[in-house]
């Protein structure tokens, strides 16, 4: 038995949550606040958001494909979300699913693209990208949007039910917990890291490779969807290019966390060291209250130095 | 035993007849030429339609945003050619504007040393591009994100606000005509296919990088320099942003740190570089139809605006352009025949 | 003038745990064709690669013309004057022929690339081979296999090499082709290179080499000259053990009736015109005939990887679609062992294991979960069944050898419990150990009542294994031998479609 779990640990995890540590002692050098429980539970709160994202993120790259139509696809289901709530009596009960469908569609149809056509994912995703934008500045005539959040939604990402830990971070155990199982107990994640490894190969093994992309380009929307949602359930209203600051963290944290851009390899449990991370990141550069110029240098030093560290790409063997 | 002497000579099927030597030529460059076909309708279209028809006010102005996608999409081609990418062409686009606001102005001498400072901030960008993607061997997607939020920081820093200046004669031999009505850009860009890509395509290093996007196993069993041509082609590409910086700020006369413009000159150049006929894959493709993809991509807006779309409708009218022009390379797939053709 | 030109002293490389070469020799001379013969994973490709640049050895001295020298990478030993073609060949598709076979040092002018100097030699080398149909211009994607191996070799002569070596080379080439090549080599050798031949078709080495030496687990075995030991006396030392005879003897009982497989009037594109026949249950049936010739399309027709295929196919008795792999085949129960393992039957990074479970995935749970015990027992089943050489289950499949790696694809399909087998050239570039073993292992499956529609262009595997030889001609049915009928003669007079002297006595099998 501890040879089956021990075949599994990779390396590049174990780095991760390394760095977990140090950035923990790092921050908490500079405020003694920094490891309460109070502000754990928030961080985990806002790295939520990001870890349901990058969630979606890590299957489509696992294809070896990428989703560049994050964010504003994030933004459309903060939108569509508010929206719906808006629709009378059965508002409150439609805004969450219809976000979640909202995403679900935007993302089916990157599958379409990228699968049946033959585009290559990151043009087409590009293209939705800006698709979505067109739709939403339609929507709003290019104002924001007035309408609220639903108590709804408000209650998902906000409130505190279970041991006290915000429902947010349950949103994102549920959704990273159906993933991970996904990936690695069902035959449709085998399908996944075969296509990612040669689509080819997967083809001749008589796997439906066109029907898998695009389920899966289908549920990162979803999960970008479902991430718009919830943003608008926090800030209780959504915002025109509030996905924005999501895109690139979440392919960050994918990529920290094991999985290699290529496709084919990577866990979840090591995405989920990767958001922390990456999260972590974040927070400590905005307590430091370093200058936004020193913040931005030194995120992309550190993701460099975490990368040569344990990120790189084996030297090719003949 | 059989004798190989004793079959007949034509074993194999017989071949097709010879095709004359231009259908090569022209095969290979495509995509460039349909970009052109496209651009050059669209632009005529944009003409007629225009209050002012085909003046030199118009046809400046036009050139002018072009050329600003058409030098960032030119940059972006070199990485792409070796199926690498360059993700920090934008910010690289926008440190380069705040370097030039605060450089080039003053005495003739310092406007050549500020030029010069401007070049070598994107010789230098793309040479840290090229360290870590080919010695650091990460993966360009990530190892680029990471390097253009640090070449956004420097810009910040530069410039936390907008402003700077810049030397006006140099602004207007960049950005103005020459007597007949040809925009200085077009000529920049000109100078530039003939004086650098061409030369690089016909170069070693240029081939390799060809080789290096065809088939890295393959070129490396070669014994062609791949590292070297692969860091050549993030130089290249720092070098093209630089120059777009340059212009940028020429029309803009100053500078400033814009994220969302970076961000958009990103994506944009991939878009343009795609439409010009140059495979995200590598191997194929060339500058010279990232140029034509660009002013496609500059012109479609321009045609929107010029037909009195509701404001409101364009960016999403922009955004079902695009993946139809992209689209169009999926006609392909009907004359497949093979499954295992579409499957790589 | 033999002078001693190459030497190899106590060569080690070890990849992993691998030992893949130990305290291994190898000399070659000038003016000489060297063969270098063994299995797979006897070393021989890593000794090449040693020799060639491509790989640094851990341990031991290499020698050029009496000079000790070091070959750190391709360049170097290009520079040394050793020009090699791989088994993977090292063409660029996108560029053009012309750009590849002046690839390594291209002709210059002003320090720019002149091509119409490249283009010329390139005709030059097009025309030393004897491939003056292939137009300098076009690119490589756009050629055929055999064509590309032709530019693979017009390219290494083109590098004026001292020494040439050449790794299974010929695979895929027709015999014209293989001739052509052959002559050219012959005339390199009269000139003084050295050369250096692997190949597994021992005809061919019969015929060029004048030096053999047998590699078996890494270690040298013996250097001789060629024609001093017979062709069982060899591949005793590759194996290691006495070898009895090559192929299983066939079963005698009746067929069935009721036919497994049956092909109406197929046809697509135009390379399969109107094919029909016939396989029954417990039948071997090979495809054969030149090479090109519409076989391989047709395995893939079959599989369901075609677009636009006409005609009807019947598996035990149900008419199937051909209209994908999925729907075609899988109630069907057919199978391909498709033409190239590493791109199209394996996920080379992916572990043993997973590759061997992947195409019957669904059948080792329920509702789309995967019981990862039942997986581990009928992998470790097939593992045994077949013996794949692996250490650990868990390795990823691209570090086995070829002949294992094989074996993992017929395992992978074998645990589909397949009824219709289709091997598209299944033992190409494979060590005669293994190819025994599947030999075997396709009579088995035919005793278990399987269909298996076996193509090979290695005419003593099709004489061998098969009870029925259907041979395509411009992608029609011309010949069908059974039995007693099917020997080499039969087969190349049908393949060029020139008439059979049945009148010839057929000897008893």
């Amino acid at each position: 038995m501890l040879s089956a779990w021990t075949r599994k640990v990779d390396k590049r995890v174990l780095a991760s949550l390394a760095c977990i540590v140090l950035l923990l002692l790092g921050g908490s050098v500079y405020s003694r606040n920094f490891l309460s429980l109070a502000y754990l539970l928030q961080q985990l709160q806002v790295a939520s958001f990001l870890g349901i994202v990058a969630t979606g993120t890590m299957i489509v790259i696992l294809l070896g494909h990428i989703d560049l139509s994050v964010p504003w696809v994030v933004t459309l289901g903060g939108m569509m979300a508010t929206a719906a709530g808006g629709w009378g009596r059965i508002g409150g009960a439609v805004a969450i699913p219809f976000a979640f469908v909202c995403g679900l569609g935007m993302g089916l149809v990157n599958g379409i693209g990228v699968a049946y056509l033959r585009i290559p994912s990151m043009i087409f995703t590009l293209g939705m990208n800006a698709i979505a934008q067109g739709l939403m500045v339609v929507h709003t005539s290019g104002f924001a949007p007035q309408e609220r959040a639903t108590p709804a939604m408000h209650f998902l990402s906000v409130d505190r039910s279970i041991l006290g830990i915000p429902n947010a971070v349950w949103m994102w155990v549920l959704t990273g917990g159906l993933a991970s199982l996904l990936l690695s107990r069902t035959a449709f994640g085998r399908r996944v890291y075969a296509i990612g490894n040669s689509e080819r190969a997967a083809y001749l093994s008589r796997a439906n490779t066109k029907l898998v992309i695009m389920t899966c380009f289908g549920i990162s929307g979803a999960c970008s969807g479902l991430a718009g949602m919830l943003l608008a359930g926090y800030s209780t209203k959504a915002y025109q290019a509030m996905g924005d600051p999501y895109l690139m963290p979440a392919i960050a944290a994918v990529v920290i966390g094991g999985t290699s851009i290529l496709g084919g390899r990577g866990t979840y449990y090591g995405t989920v060291t990767g958001i922390i991370v990456v999260t972590l990141l974040q927070s400590i550069l905005s307590i430091v209250q370093v200058p936004e110029a020193g913040r931005q240098v030194i995120y992309g030093a550190v993701i460099l130095a975490m990368l040569l560290t344990y990120g790189r790409e084996e030297k090719s063997s003949v | 035993m059989i004798e190989p002497s004793a079959q007949p000579k034509a074993t194999t099927a017989p071949s097709p007849p010879r095709r004359p030597d231009w259908t090569y030529h022209f095969a290979a460059q495509r995509g460039a030429w349909i970009a052109l076909l496209i651009f050059a309708a669209m632009f005529t279209l944009f003409a007629c339609e225009h209050p002012a028809g085909f003046s030199h006010n118009v046809i400046n102005t036009a050139a002018n945003k072009g050329a600003l996608l058409a030098l960032v999409a030119m940059a972006q081609t070199f990485p792409v050619l070796t199926s690498g990418l360059d993700l920090s062409v934008g910010m690289v686009f926008v440190l380069t504007n705040c370097v030039a606001s605060t450089l080039v102005s003053g005495s003739p001498w310092r406007v050549a040393v500020g030029v010069s400072a401007v070049l070598g901030t994107g010789l230098a960008c793309g040479a840290l591009n090229g360290a870590v993607v080919v010695w650091g061997r990460l993966q360009p997607i990530i190892a680029t994100l990471a390097t253009g939020s640090l070449f956004y920081g420097a810009a910040l820093w530069l410039r936390p606000s907008p402003g700077g200046t810049v030397d006006d004669g140099l602004a207007e031999a960049l950005t103005g005509s020459l007597p007949g009505g040809i925009p200085c850009s077009i000529v920049l860009l000109a100078a530039l296919v003939f004086f650098v890509w061409l030369p690089y395509r016909h170069s070693v290093l240029g081939r390799a990088a060809y080789a290096v996007g065809s088939s890295r196993q393959a070129a490396f069993m070669s014994g062609l320099p791949v590292a070297r041509a692969q860091f050549a082609t993030y130089v290249l590409s720092g070098f093209f942003s630089a120059v777009g910086g340059l212009l940028l700020t020429g029309l803009t006369l100053s500078g400033e740190a814009n994220a969302m413009l970076g961000g958009s000159y990103n994506l944009s150049s991939v878009a343009a570089v795609v439409v010009g006929g140059t495979s995200l894959f590598g191997g194929s493709g060339g500058a010279v139809g990232s140029i034509f993809g660009a002013f496609v991509l500059r012109t479609i807006g321009d045609l929107l605006f010029v037909l009195d779309l509701d404001p409101l409708w364009q960016p999403l009218f922009l955004g079902v352009v695009l993946l139809f022009s992209v689209g169009l390379s999926s006609l392909r797939l009907l004359r497949i025949k093979n499954r295992l053709d579409i499957y790589r | 003038m033999s002078a001693l030109l190459f030497r190899m002293e106590g060569v080690s490389k070890h990849f992993g745990g691998v030992r893949a070469l130990e305290n291994a020799h190898f000399e070659c001379e000038g003016g000489r064709i060297h063969a270098v013969l063994g299995e797979n994973g006897a070393g021989k490709s890593t000794l090449i690669k040693v020799m060639a640049g491509v790989l640094k050895p851990d341990s031991g001295s290499l020698e050029l013309a009496g000079t000790p020298i070091v070959l750190d990478r391709p360049a170097d030993a290009a520079r040394a004057g050793i020009v090699s073609v791989f088994q993977e060949l090292s063409l660029l598709p996108d560029l053009t022929v012309a750009d590849n076979i002046a690839l390594a040092s291209p002709p210059r002018r002003f320090g720019l690339i002149d091509s119409r100097q490249q283009r010329r030699i390139a005709e030059e080398a097009l025309e030393r081979v004897g491939a003056t149909d292939i137009h300098p211009l076009s690119p490589v994607r756009d050629l055929p296999l055999s064509r590309r191996q032709m530019v693979e070799i017009a390219k290494a002569l083109a590098r004026d090499p001292r020494i040439l070596i050449l790794d299974e080379a010929t695979s895929a080439l027709s015999s014209a082709d293989v001739a052509a090549v052959f002559r050219v080599l012959k005339k390199l050798r009269g000139r003084g290179v050295a050369i250096v031949y692997i190949s597994h078709r021992m005809r061919e080495i019969d015929e060029l080499a004048d030096d053999c030496t047998v590699y078996r687990n890494g270690r040298h075995v013996a250097t001789f000259a060629a024609a001093t030991k017979n062709a069982k006396e060899i591949v005793e030392m590759m194996i290691g053990r006495e070898v009895k005879s090559v192929f299983p003897p066939r079963s005698t009982r009746p067929l069935e009736e009721k036919p497994a497989l049956q092909v109406k009037h197929l046809s697509w594109a135009n390379h399969l015109k109107d094919v029909s026949f016939t396989i029954r249950p417990g039948e071997v049936v090979g495809l054969g005939g030149l090479d090109g010739q519409g076989q391989r399309e047709l395995l893939l027709a079959l599989f369901g990887a075609l677009i636009g295929v006409t005609g009807e196919v019947e598996a035990n008795g149900k008419p199937i679609s051909l209209k994908g792999p999925r729907k075609s085949g899988e109630q069907a129960g057919i199978a391909l062992i498709p033409e190239d393992r590493k791109a199209e039957g394996l996920m080379l990074p992916m572990s043993v294991r997973d590759n061997v479970s992947f195409a019957a995935i669904d059948r080792l749970g329920r509702f789309g979960l995967v019981d990862r015990r039942a997986e581990d027992r009928a992998v470790d089943e097939v593992v045994r069944l077949l013996s794949i050489k692996v250490p650990n289950l868990d390795a990823p499949v691209g570090a086995l050898s070829g002949g294992n790696q094989q074996k993992v694809v017929i395992g992978k399909w074998l645990m589909t419990q397949p009824r219709i087998i289709l091997l598209n050239d299944p033992t190409r570039g494979i060590d005669v150990g293994t190819k025994q073993e599947i030999y075997q292992l396709l009579r088995n499956l035919a005793d278990a009542r399987a269909a298996i529609l076996l193509y090979s262009t290695d005419y003593a595997e099709l004489i061998g294994c098969c009870d029925r030889v259907l041979i395509l001609y411009d992608g029609a049915l011309v010949g069908s031998l059974e039995g007693g009928a099917i020997n080499e003669r039969n087969i190349v007079a049908r393949a060029h479609n020139l008439a059979i002297d049945t009148s010839a006595p057929t000897v008893p099998r």
